[in-house]
């Protein structure tokens, strides 16, 4: 039976790169917690698979062949947020969900990190027999 | 590496908080800072933030500050320092010798009370994106030593 990092892994070095750009765009939030007209965003799970999918190009030899990919824009995996509350100057950042959206990011990116160094121990130790 | 990106992203805020909190204290120091004239007299100074994007980080020296193409903000500049509107204090004080003419000397528009307010908030704005600066690096921390254990 053949290992591959890729099925070893597990996708979580794919859920590592989702935390880490999660977690600059919820710090972009937390940055700009004072500008003006400033709308929160956030990407989801979903929305980076849906940006994966579109990738998935259907194959077309005629020019009248609709390209599979057109109906997505480019930034689909970024989202906006639904404020909770309105506020003077159109700013949607709640600081609080912010915060608590980060450690929860923060927390979910080392469980994925967990899993992984797991993984890798366990190769290890079946490369070297547990010695 | 995203991960990268929140130093940027968390250090831009801590900078605009910083000029933040230089006007404040600026505003707060020429509280009593008269003059004769309309003129002359000293106006409460605000930052205009304003999210900072990629092409404008780039435009500042920056580069690759992403790789992936979210087209997400990169943290937050000081677009300008505007001067209040506010109407400034003129107040009868003939005795005084900055007093025009007319026995009057202009106080700026500064508030106080709003200055004092907006302290705070530059303060807790700047501790929270310290806080965010280390999680950062203590992620980044971990990824190094991935397999180690």
């Amino acid at each position: 039976m053949a290992i591959t990092f890729q099925q070893a892994f597990a996708g979580h070095d794919e859920t590592l790169k989702f935390r880490s750009a999660r977690a600059s765009v919820l710090a972009n939030n937390i940055a700009n917690a004072d500008t003006p007209h400033y709308k929160a965003r956030d990407i989801t799970f979903d929305s980076m698979l849906q940006s994966e999918v579109k990738c998935l190009d259907l194959a077309g030899n005629d020019d009248q062949h609709i390209d599979g990919s057109s109906t997505f824009g480019s930034d689909d995996a970024l989202l906006y947020r639904n404020p909770s509350q309105p506020s003077l100057d159109g700013n949607t950042v709640d600081m609080q969900r912010e915060q608590a959206e980060f450690a929860q990011n923060t927390l979910q990116f080392d469980t994925s990190f967990l899993f992984l160094d797991r993984k890798v121990s366990g190769m290890r130790k079946a490369l070297t027999g547990g010695q | 590496m995203s991960l990268n990106n929140i130093f940027a992203i968390s250090g831009s805020a801590m900078s605009a908080q910083t000029i933040r909190l230089n006007t404040v204290a600026s505003n707060i120091a020429n509280v009593d800072s008269v003059a004769s004239s309309v003129d002359e007299t000293y106006r409460a100074r605000k930052p205009v933030f304003a999210e900072m994007m990629e092409e404008s980080m780039r435009e500042r020296g920056w580069r690759d500050v992403s790789d992936d193409d979210l087209q997400s903000g990169v943290g937050v500049q000081v677009a300008g320092i505007v001067e209040s509107d506010a109407p400034l204090q003129p107040r009868y004080e003939p005795d005084h010798p900055m007093s025009n003419e007319e026995g009057y000397v202009f106080y700026p528009n500064v508030n106080p009370v709003e200055e004092m307010a907006d302290m705070m908030s530059a303060s807790r704005s700047f501790q929270t994106n310290v806080e965010v600066m280390n999680s950062a690096k203590s992620m980044m921390q971990k990824m190094l030593s991935l397999g180690q254990s």
